[in-house]
């Protein structure tokens, strides 16, 4: 085909450098705007608030880019928060050890994620419906753990001071007038950084996700690959559900209801590919911290939550739009 | 119909694709347009019918100066492309696809089947070909796929017909149908303007020949007055040499691949064969014969039932493609775009993953390395590109399967599998690849060669297996091999 070579020429030209940051264009922006409308945006207490409010998202969505990336989706990531929680909640309530009882629900929610990834890869389901069942599956879980009602009242139920500080430090504590969870934000940003751009794991998830046949055929382990990463979102998701309980200081079973939609939309305003293969985890922060200053920014500026949702979708449609464009 | 393309000038971007083009294509003939890869042949095509707009230059058909927007617009005025790559949606019947968008209706728009089916029939009756019209797409072979592709373009009244290397994926016997249809196309008064890289078709096919080169008019010949010799010239503007390259100083030493009495129900069966270092195993049969299927197998990309596979003397147990790379096996398959190449990564990105092992320690990979091993490849391969961040899916051909060798000569197999290893690839770019194929087999590598051009099996070879329905029906010396005793066992007799 002779116009394939011609097209590249322009490759790296000054549009697609803005298509490549766009997001953080948008992001700017965004911050700017906010910041003249509303003094009070401005104030680094509320940097650091909307810091914290950006990490549960975040940490979900870093998940959820590996898994995008590999062609997948996670449906799942809300109610394996849930259900990691209440596993978590229900070992203190029964007087385990606080440390012990996260490092559980760490474990499980790690291990909910790769139920997803076998029934993707060895069950032969599509991701979509692989985890819509999880989804299902693990809310209903939770509730029948639980019976439907919160566990409240976690720290007060912990023997150890120790465990007590350890269960309160996660959602509550403070690092040089740093919140914890951002502090956690900042950490797995650097190393889902790290092991995409930088690991052979990160190329298999790429390559999984742009041509499955091929990757396989230059001995790629799909199957593992993929378990992999959903396992890394359910770890993720837990993570997020121990931060949550410890500032709540309580578990509900339906903790994390709809915060699949969130992590999917904070990755697809980073500019992944829905199908899979491109994407940088760069874009999902930028993504995410989109959505945590208009959800400030909106609540600052007093607009009412159902105008949010609408302004909220533009932004989404506006920056997969001009993403597309490129 | 007659059409006259002069001085047409296009740029995408910055990059001039054609510079002063343009041919004349005359009532009823058939009109072989070539050129390199990247010659323009196939842009020229696009902005007769449409596809693109031209910068500058005229398109007169029957004197008259025109313009098409869309390909819609052509095809009203009679001038429908058949594109190489297919056009087809998979999951939809042939007589779906071929009334797609031109539904034949009764009243209240519902759709007349009893008509459409009838017309299909007929379309395909005379063509000759025995495809059943209810069959859903995604079962068909390719080749059988491409043959709806064509029926399609004749179920308009076309006047002008232009095909992009039709025959890539159709049977001998196909093709001998479609060139029978070509043929009395013409008698009807239809023009024919038929791209390809097949020198053996062009002379059997067409009346005149064009040639591009780098996205200027070259020139136009009667073929009778011309040979290949010429053509090459024409269409690399210098003497190309042997067209197979000689190859030099290669010993053959002890067995690498024995493969005994694999089966597989339904695909092949009691395939028994053997390699050697430094040797070239050409492997001819017609397509769909189970030549892919039983490298496939070896490779461990197809389960398979009964039978042994030994590399250098030992059995090996092979279930998936990490195991075959392990046993020091590299397979460059058919099918480049979907199965070769990540089209969407750069260059080194697809180097890189099947050699994540060197460029990496303790799963880290180091980018120097990484770097260092693409550009090693960008040279040695010669691939024509802006650097290592090149993206594959803005590679021509050739230069896309230079890629692909480069990721698997750098594995360092033993045993390298090559099924079509030219397909879709100029002459130029040929020349080359072939060249590589000499270089590994001096350095000791066995190679395997599925070909189903039987003159580049026959060039290329030290011996020719020959596979017919699943079965070997010979393996002989390349030195005693010919044309015509390779087509005997292919196609079912004995020598």
């Amino acid at each position: 085909m002779g116009n394939t070579a011609a097209t590249t020429l322009n490759k790296k030209s000054w549009t697609s450098y803005i298509g490549e940051y766009a997001a953080f264009i948008a992001l700017v922006l965004l911050v700017v705007v906010i910041s003249i409308i509303s003094p009070e945006f401005r104030t680094a207490g509320n940097f650091l608030n909307l810091l914290r409010q950006a990490t549960f998202n975040g940490l979900i969505a870093f998940g959820m880019t590996c898994v995008i990336l590999s062609d997948g989706i996670d449906l799942s990531v809300g109610s394996t928060l849930a259900l990691s929680a209440v596993i978590c909640a229900e070992l203190i309530m029964k007087g385990c050890p606080a440390i012990l009882a996260m490092l559980v629900a760490l474990v499980a929610g790690t291990l909910l994620g790769a139920v997803s990834g076998l029934l993707v890869t060895k069950g032969r389901l599509q991701p979509f419906i692989a985890t819509l069942v999880t989804m299902t599956a693990y809310r209903g879980l939770a509730m029948i753990i639980t019976d439907g009602k919160p566990i409240s009242r976690l720290a007060d139920n912990i023997a150890s001071s120790g465990n007590e500080f350890a269960f309160k430090l996660v959602g509550k504590g403070n690092f040089c007038g740093i919140p914890i969870p951002a502090i956690l934000l900042i950490f797995a940003l650097v190393v889902f950084f790290f092991v995409l751009n930088k690991t052979t794991f990160g190329r298999k998830v790429y390559a999984t996700g742009s041509n499955a046949k091929c990757a396989k055929l230059v001995g790629v382990n799909i199957t593992k690959t993929k378990i992999i990463v959903y396992a890394i979102s359910g770890f993720m998701s837990a993570l997020t559900g121990l931060i949550l309980i410890s500032r709540l200081d309580s578990a509900q079973p339906t903790l994390g209801d709809g915060y699949e939609l969130d992590a999917i939309a904070a990755v697809a305003l980073g500019g992944t590919s829905m199908s899979g293969g491109r994407g940088k985890i760069t874009g999902t922060i930028a993504g995410v911290l989109i959505i945590a200053v208009l959800n400030n920014g909106m609540n600052l500026l007093e607009v009412s939550t159902y105008y949010q949702d609408v302004i909220k979708a533009v932004v989404i449609l506006v920056a997969v739009l001009s993403d597309r464009k490129r | 119909m007659n059409i006259e393309m002069k001085g047409i000038n296009k740029a995408f971007g910055s990059n001039q694709v054609l510079k002063n083009a343009g041919f004349v294509l005359k009532d009823g003939e058939v009109h072989a347009l070539m050129g390199e890869n990247g010659a323009g042949k196939s842009t020229l095509m696009k902005i007769l019918t449409g596809v693109y707009t031209r910068d500058a230059g005229t398109v007169l058909v029957d004197g008259k100066e025109v313009v098409y927007k869309t390909p819609q617009e052509a095809e009203k005025a009679g001038i429908v492309f058949i594109y190489q790559e297919l056009n087809v949606l998979f999951d939809l019947t042939v007589e779906e696809n071929l009334f797609m968008g031109k539904e034949i209706t009764k009243k209240f728009g519902i759709c007349d089947r009893k008509a459409m089916r009838r017309k299909a029939q007929e379309v395909m009756d005379k063509m000759g070909v025995n495809i059943p019209i209810n069959a859903v797409m995604s079962d068909l072979s390719v080749g059988q796929q491409q043959m709806v592709e064509i029926c399609k373009a004749l179920m308009v009244d076309a006047k002008v017909l232009i095909m992009d290397e039709p025959t890539a994926a159709l049977t001998q016997s196909e093709t001998e149908g479609l060139f029978k249809l070509i043929k009395s196309l013409r008698e009807k008064g239809v023009s024919i303007v038929y791209i390809s890289h097949r020198m053996e078709e062009i002379f059997e096919l067409c009346d005149r020949i064009t040639v591009l080169r780098d996205g200027t008019y070259v020139g136009t010949e009667y073929i009778k007055d011309i040979n290949m010799d010429d053509i090459v010239r024409m269409m690399i503007g210098r003497e190309i040499g042997e067209r197979f390259p000689k190859r030099e100083g290669v010993k053959i030493g002890k067995e690498m691949l024995r493969v005994e009495g694999l089966t597989k129900e339904k695909t092949f069966e009691n395939v028994s064969f053997s390699v050697k270092a430094g040797e070239v195993l050409g492997v001819s049969g017609l397509m769909g014969a189970g030549r892919t299927e039983i490298m496939q197998a070896i490779f461990g990309n197809l389960p398979f039932e009964s039978g042994k596979v030994f590399i250098e003397g030992n059995e090996v147990k092979i279930r998936n493609a990490r195991d075959a790379i392990k046993a020091g096996i590299g397979f460059i398959t058919e099918d480049r775009k979907t199965e070769g190449l990540l089209l969407e990564k750069s260059i080194s990105d697809n180097i890189s993953l099947a050699n994540l092992g060197k460029i990496s320690s303790k799963s880290v990979i180091s980018g120097s390395k990484e770097k260092e091993l693409a550009n090693k490849g960008i040279t040695e391969f010669r691939i024509k590109c802006f650097g290592p961040d090149h993206e594959c899916g803005n590679l021509s051909g050739g230069n896309q399967q230079k890629v692909v060798f480069a990721k698997w000569v750098y594995t360092d197999p033993k045993i390298l599998i090559l099924d079509e290893p030219t397909r879709g690839v100029d002459i130029g770019a040929k020349k080359e690849i072939y060249s590589v194929i000499n270089d590994l087999a001096a350095k000791g590598v066995a190679v395997i060669m599925v070909s189903s051009e039987l003159p580049e099996v026959l060039g290329m070879s030290d011996r020719i297996m020959v596979v017919r329905e699943g079965h070997i029906t010979g393996i002989i010396d390349a030195a005693e091999a010919d044309q015509e005793k390779v087509m005997t066992l292919a196609t079912g007799g004995t020598l």
